[in-house]
């Protein structure tokens, strides 16, 4: 099955929980089946299945619960934010430490850490993000921007942890 | 362009986003500038890094068989309660989103995977994770990253050009995927042990048509080659037979 593997991991990731993502995945190609006639032909299908699983997400019990009083207004202005320079020592630890990564994913409001991963681990344009989270173009730019900032900040505490 | 304005397209560039114009005065820059080459780079190698930290997660051989079953057993559990109209639906419907979903004879379905990993990997804005034409680099950038080594042929006095290669994942098995160029087209060089396919993929030396892409496969040394491309048959076998004879 194209797509399952990713589904999976992706799932997991917005979920955190094993027993919660294989419900996700079945609920997902559940609904792609009984609403295949929505899908047009000659539109993305990866980015349609991704928004299966996404809608199925927020409306759980988890994806209700991570959204709750998030604001994503920040992110939906438009803009990104300025980029700061690296440092070499930033750079040398980020690269040295998948599991602080992880975690610092793992500890990203959702919102920005589904659309670091549809962007950076599965490689989607910011058309097919745009498609995928139903926000404009414009707001997946100014999010990212804003998600990269933030996994930054998050990572600078956990090496700080280690 | 002044390093302000290039800093404030970094991202974009980063993600394969910059429009041609835009990119060629990018990239012209960058080729003066250290300072805005070095911020490039981490940026680059912060997605990278960001990719391989987010391949994590794992699904279960028994959940990839309990949806498959789902799908397929819902228009039998349909007939028992006589919805005769609902299942001639539902059968349709299946049977269009198995064509998508891969639920084909098994050779069928591997060979749609490697369509699928094929054009992911063209589609992705770093198409291989090591950039070189020379297989002396490029083979030894693959250990210790699979579990097996092959040979990649020499290519003096042919058409094909390595541009390089990456690590990929069929069904949890990791392999390496090459990437050559035949005049403007690419064709990928799939490499997997052949133990986890034997049961479901016998096929040898096939070249078919799967989604327009002309594949052949073939099993040799205990590995399975996949070669798929939208180049002509001819230039897909014609490397297919180099790979051959650099692994005989």
């Amino acid at each position: 099955m194209p797509l399952f593997d990713q589904l999976y991991n992706f799932a997991h990731w917005l979920t955190k929980n094993r027993e919660e993502a294989e419900d996700l995945v079945q609920e997902t190609y559940a609904k792609a089946l009984k609403g295949f006639s929505t899908f047009r032909p000659g539109t993305n299908f990866r980015a349609w299945m991704y928004r299966i699983l996404r809608n199925a997400f927020l409306t759980s019990r988890t994806g209700l619960k991570e959204t709750e009083g998030l604001s994503t207004d920040s992110d939906d202005d438009g803009t990104a934010l300025p980029i700061e320079p690296e440092t070499p020592e930033s750079i040398f630890m980020e690269r040295s430490n998948t599991q602080a990564l992880r975690t610092a994913l793992e500890e990203l409001p959702v919102h920005h850490r589904e659309i670091l991963l549809l962007c950076d681990m599965e490689e989607m344009s910011y058309q097919e993000i745009s498609d995928t989270l139903s926000i404009p173009v414009g707001t997946v730019m100014s999010r990212l921007s804003r998600a990269r900032k933030n996994l930054r900040a998050s990572l600078g505490l956990q090496l700080q942890k280690g | 362009m002044t390093c302000k304005i290039l800093m404030a397209d970094l991202d974009a560039y980063v993600d394969g986003e910059l429009p041609e114009g835009e990119l060629r005065a990018f990239e012209s820059h960058l080729k003066s500038c250290f300072s805005c080459t070095a911020n490039a780079v981490s940026k680059l190698q912060r997605k990278r890094a960001v990719q391989t930290a987010g391949r994590r997660y794992t699904a279960s051989y028994e959940l990839r068989r309990r949806i498959q079953d789902n799908i397929a057993v819902k228009p039998q559990a349909a007939i028992r309660f006589g919805w005769a109209f609902q299942v001639a639906g539902l059968a349709v419907i299946a049977a269009s989103i198995l064509l998508y979903l891969g639920l084909r004879p098994q050779a069928d379905a591997v060979y749609s995977e490697i369509a699928d990993l094929h054009v992911a990997a063209l589609a992705g804005s770093n198409p291989v994770d090591v950039v070189s034409s020379d297989r002396h680099t490029v083979k030894p950038w693959f250990q210790g990253k699979i579990p097996f080594t092959f040979d990649l042929p020499e290519l003096q006095n042919s058409e094909f050009s390595l541009l390089g290669g990456r690590v990929t994942y069929l069904e949890q098995t990791p392999g390496a995927e090459l990437i050559y160029q035949v005049r403007k087209h690419r064709i990928s060089v799939f490499v997997f042990p052949e133990a986890p396919l034997h049961s479901r993929f016998r096929l040898n030396s096939a070249l078919t048509r799967k989604m327009s892409f002309h594949l052949e496969t073939w099993t040799q040394g205990g590995l399975r080659y996949f070669v798929v491309g939208d180049a002509g048959a001819a230039d897909v076998d014609g490397l297919a037979e180099l790979f051959k004879k650099a692994g005989a």
